[in-house]
């Protein structure tokens, strides 16, 4: 049972092989015996789990399932308010913060009977590509412990690929959930802009942020994605559109596809195992009968610099609530107003949220804003475009996730420059707003998983995601169990 | 050598919405703080903004009746600094692209109407509060004024010393209140003004260098601070100093401004579009619709009292200084078979005058409209001399009789009997012959005397124009 995915646990609960509850303990013992050593969930929810597995198990003996994920194990992400449930967003700032809300995506998940399991952590406030800026301690990669998982969604990329639980939510601002996921060896999408409530998603960047699901399947993504996406009138940035079923291209027809690979994507940086198990990948869906198309994103390389000027700018602002005034740490002992603000955000904040807000303030400060900030937004323009010229010749962009496999932990701590040239391929998307997935898609010479990146044109996760599929039914990359955590 | 004064006014008006700008929370004044502070206005992590309808809608009104340019895009902007009442650390307000822009409003001055032009009027959020007193040196945070919606309303630096300020101030407060867009109490803080105050010599082509005068809550302070603020400038000038550019309070209890901080301490707010919320779009048929709603705008009425009743310039100004004293004027002119010019006299004289004693208001007049015309119409026909009028308007108010039964029940209706008059007429030229020689020499001024004579003994009852009238026919004959 621990083996199966999102789909296959909701047939055995239909079918009666198995209740909410008794999933629940599997997945509870599961958490007890392999978290220790990955450190991948910040609160177990058990006493608040087995009441809502109850409710799961009463509503299908009625016959009445709140929908077809009734009763499935589900984590969220620790930037997801939950109420009477501690939302820390892996920061010392938020360490005992409790919400007296859910979060439109907590709410959905509920609303179709997801049974809560716990929240997992996270670089802070999202802030990071290795899960190391945590609060609560690094998460380690199942695959090699001396590992990162990715970030900043790394407790939820963790403990699906140590099947901790079958899904979890993350939250997607550069590539933190298509990152984490391909160096865990699963499977995440981060939806088109506006497609998943951010109402109660605690902001990093507000105009990139963007929750989605991760999985162990395309196909789990789908009945994911089914319960998390819609309109919420309380986001205004959500899109008002009729609601689609992600699973209904599962079985995409690959004859006649249109692939394109930008050269960009796998120019100098590129670990060619990485690009050699991408283009075997690519090779897969060339002899279904894809047609690969060569083009070309040339402002690519401003991406990255353009993301780190806007990302850091409205951080800056989104973070300016943390002063230790109404909820939150404050420290303990000040002067007056303004060391109160100083010591509170000093010592509430970790450094790399400190750098971030300082390089935020700094872009938007009288006399630098139309050199960085304004900008990067035309940068910003000019990737959205560059997108829309490739998805007049193509129909899905293919090319890795990310520019290495799993790093070491601490490798890259001390060189933030180095750890942000990993967000290459993932930052674009979001960028322009696309829907993107990371699927796996082998190893590596030291075993590690390779993630294969599909972007795709605006509202197309559909198609992003039967593309996945049929891949993943003809691959077994995706059921591969981490050496680290066996079952 | 002269001097000129040079204002601009900023105003706050807190717009008369129901919920606040961002959240569903109630903006109602008064209650325990923090008691209508939802979890958006205390910027709990993950939630959201969302605008109110209702108060864009009242910024495109505003816009409609300035005859100002409505953007179809504007953009909510975030100004970023931290203060403990200021729960998101930023405020959203609008920077680069306002909702509305240009327009004018036209003022009352000694030398005729005025039009002030308007820069710019934008919506944002109001901040919390902090409250200092009675906390033993610490300090309360009441957000429940946190959120609430402002419109704020920017001048260009047209206004030309202290009363004209005032004049402008008292004119835009009228006109928020006309279109129902903002209640205008200013003790509550629905209205505030900040003052720019900078003076030049006369015929000087540039502009001083400003000083911003912040929260003036009522007019007069308004105008006391600006003619303070003046004073202090031109002695620095005047003494061969220089202005600082900077923010200064205006301390009613010593009547005078002091420095809150300078330029160099200037916030650097960091504008930026505010992520959360996409571009303020309108569509033309909200545009359209908001128009056709529009009241009859306070200009519009003075036309059409000049035009239509020939009233003075000054009789309609003050008629319209409030869109329910117009209404009022409007009423009772209606009922009343008497000159628009008598009505006019009355509404602005002891209407408004017996207002002021109780502590009212034009939305609360005791006296109905329709009664002040019975009463009208008994000045006109002479029935009542003005001064037995205002006994009856004063009587009105506590008994319900109509105008006729009220003059009945006072005695004051004026002795029109001819016959009596002229007994009254005949006493009085036998009892003073001086005057009458006086007046047959051709002093006018004697005449005068007789009719205070008769008034007299008829103990103020007689009609003094008809008693004029007789005494002149007697001494001619």
């Amino acid at each position: 049972m621990l083996e199966a995915g999102v789909a296959e646990l909701a047939e055995a609960l239909e079918a009666r092989r198995v209740s909410a509850r008794e999933l629940l303990d599997l997945f509870l013992g599961r958490i007890r015996a392999v978290d220790p050593a990955l450190n991948a969930f910040v609160t177990v929810a058990e006493e608040r789990a087995r009441a809502e597995a109850r409710a799961a198990d009463e509503r299908r003996a009625a016959g009445r399932p709140a929908s077809p994920l009734d009763g499935v194990p589900v984590a969220h992400k620790d930037l997801f308010c939950t109420r009477g449930l501690r939302t820390t967003c892996g920061s010392r700032m938020l360490a005992d913060f409790v919400s007296p809300y859910d979060a439109g995506v907590v709410e959905r998940l509920a609303r179709a009977g997801m049974v809560l399991l716990g929240k997992t952590n996270m670089d802070e406030f999202a802030m990071g590509s290795s899960n190391e800026t945590s609060f609560f301690g690094p998460v380690r990669n199942p695959w090699d412990l001396r590992r990162v998982p990715g970030g900043s969604s790394g407790g939820s990329a963790a403990a699906v690929a140590a099947r901790m639980t079958p899904a979890a939510t993350g939250s997607d601002t550069g590539g933190s959930i298509r990152q984490p996921a391909a160096m865990t060896g699963i499977c995440g999408l981060k939806p088109t802009y506006g497609t998943v409530s951010r109402y109660g998603m605690v902001a990093f960047a507000s105009s990139l942020d963007q929750g989605g699901p991760m999985a162990r399947s395309a196909r789990d993504l789908a009945l994911l994605m089914n319960a998390m996406a819609g309109f919420d009138a309380r986001d205004s940035t959500s899109l008002e559109r009729a609601p689609e079923d992600y699973a209904r291209l599962l079985d995409l027809d690959l004859a006649g596809l249109r692939i394109g690979l930008p050269k960009e994507y796998f120019g100098a940086g590129l670990d060619p195992a990485v690009g050699a198990r991408v283009m075997d990948a690519v090779g897969w869906f060339e002899r279904q009968g894809a047609r690969l198309v060569e083009l070309s994103l040339p402002n690519t390389r401003l991406a990255l610099p353009a993301y780190y000027v806007l990302a850091p700018a409205e951080a800056s602002s989104n973070l300016a609530r943390y002063d230790g005034v109404r909820y939150g740490y404050r420290a303990k002992a000040y002067t007056d107003l303004a060391d109160m603000y100083r010591r509170t955000r000093a010592e509430g904040f970790g450094a790399e949220v400190k750098r971030r807000i300082l390089i935020g303030t700094y872009v938007l400060s009288h006399g630098y804003y139309d050199a960085y900030y304004l900008q990067a937004q035309k940068v910003r323009r000019l990737v959205a475009r560059d997108f829309a010229e490739a998805f007049a010749r193509c129909d899905l962009i293919a090319g890795p996730t990310t520019p290495t496999t799993a790093f070491a932990l601490g490798e890259k701590a001390d060189d933030p420059v180095q750890m942000y040239l990993g967000d290459v391929y993932t930052i674009p998307a979001p960028l322009a707003g696309l829907p993107a997935l990371s699927i796996p898609c082998g190893f590596d010479e030291a075993g590690l998983p390779v993630g294969l990146q599909l972007t795709g044109n605006y509202f197309s996760e559909a198609r992003l995601l039967g593309a996945a599929h049929r891949f993943q039914q003809a691959t077994d990359w995706h059921r591969r169990v981490p050496r680290e955590t066996p079952l | 050598m002269d001097w000129e004064v040079v204002v601009g006014i900023e105003t706050h008006a807190q717009l008369a919405t129901r919920s606040k700008m961002f959240s569903g929370a109630p903006t109602a004044f008064g209650a325990p703080p923090n008691t209508q502070a939802s979890a958006i206005d205390i910027a709990l992590p993950g939630v959201l903004p969302v605008p109110n309808a209702r108060a864009v809608e009242f910024a495109i009104r505003f816009g409609l009746a300035i005859g100002a340019r409505i953007n179809r895009r504007s953009v909510f902007a975030r100004k970023n600094y931290f203060y403990p009442d200021l729960p998101k650390g930023y405020q959203i307000s609008q920077y680069e692209q306002p909702i509305v822009e240009g327009g004018a409003l036209a003022i009352a001055t000694p030398a005729g109407e005025k039009t002030v032009r308007i820069a710019r009027a934008h919506l944002e959020e109001d901040a919390g509060k902090s409250l200092h007193e009675d906390r033993r040196g610490m300090t309360g945070i009441d957000l429940n004024r946190a959120g609430t919606p402002l419109l704020e309303i920017v001048t260009e630096p047209d206004l030309r010393g202290a009363r004209e300020a005032a004049a402008y101030a008292r004119a835009l407060h009228a006109l928020v209140r006309w279109i129902e867009i903002c209640d205008g109490n200013m003790q509550e803080g629905s209205f505030r003004c900040d003052a720019n105050v900078s003076v030049r010599r006369a015929g000087e082509p540039g502009l001083g260098t400003r000083c911003e005068i912040k929260n003036l809550n009522s007019f007069r302070f308004l105008e006391r601070a600006i003619e303070y603020e003046a004073r202090r400038q031109i002695a620095i000038l005047e003494e061969g100093g220089r202005i600082l550019q900077e923010t200064r309070l205006y301390d009613p209890a010593r009547d005078e401004t002091r420095p809150l901080r300078g330029k160099e301490e200037a916030h650097d707010y960091r504008y930026f579009p505010d992520p959360d919320l996409l571009p303020l779009v309108l569509a033309e048929d909200e545009i359209e619709r908001v128009r056709r709603e529009m009241p009859e705008l306070p200009a519009a009425r003075r036309a059409r009292y000049a035009a239509e009743h020939g009233l003075s310039a000054y009789d309609v100004a003050l008629l319209t200084e409030s869109r329910e004293k117009a209404d009022y004027f409007e009423r009772a002119l209606a009922a009343a078979r008497a000159p628009a010019k008598l009505v006019a006299n009355w509404v602005n004289g002891e209407i408004a005058a017996l207002l002021n004693d109780a502590g009212l208001d034009f939305d609360a007049v005791p006296i109905a409209p329709e009664r002040l015309a019975r009463l009208l119409e008994r000045v006109h026909d002479g029935t009542v001399s003005h001064k037995g009028a205002k006994e009856v308007l004063a009587a009105m108010r506590a008994r319900a009789e109509d105008a006729d039964a009220l003059i009945a029940a006072l005695g004051v209706a004026q002795v029109s009997d001819r016959a009596a008059l002229e007994g009254l007429v005949e006493q009085a030229i036998a009892a003073n012959p001086k005057l009458v020689a006086d007046f047959r020499a051709g002093r006018e001024r004697a005449l005068n005397a007789l009719v205070g004579q008769v008034m007299k003994a008829s103990r103020g009852a007689a009609n003094p124009a008809q008693v004029a009238e007789i005494l002149r026919a007697k001494l001619a004959g």
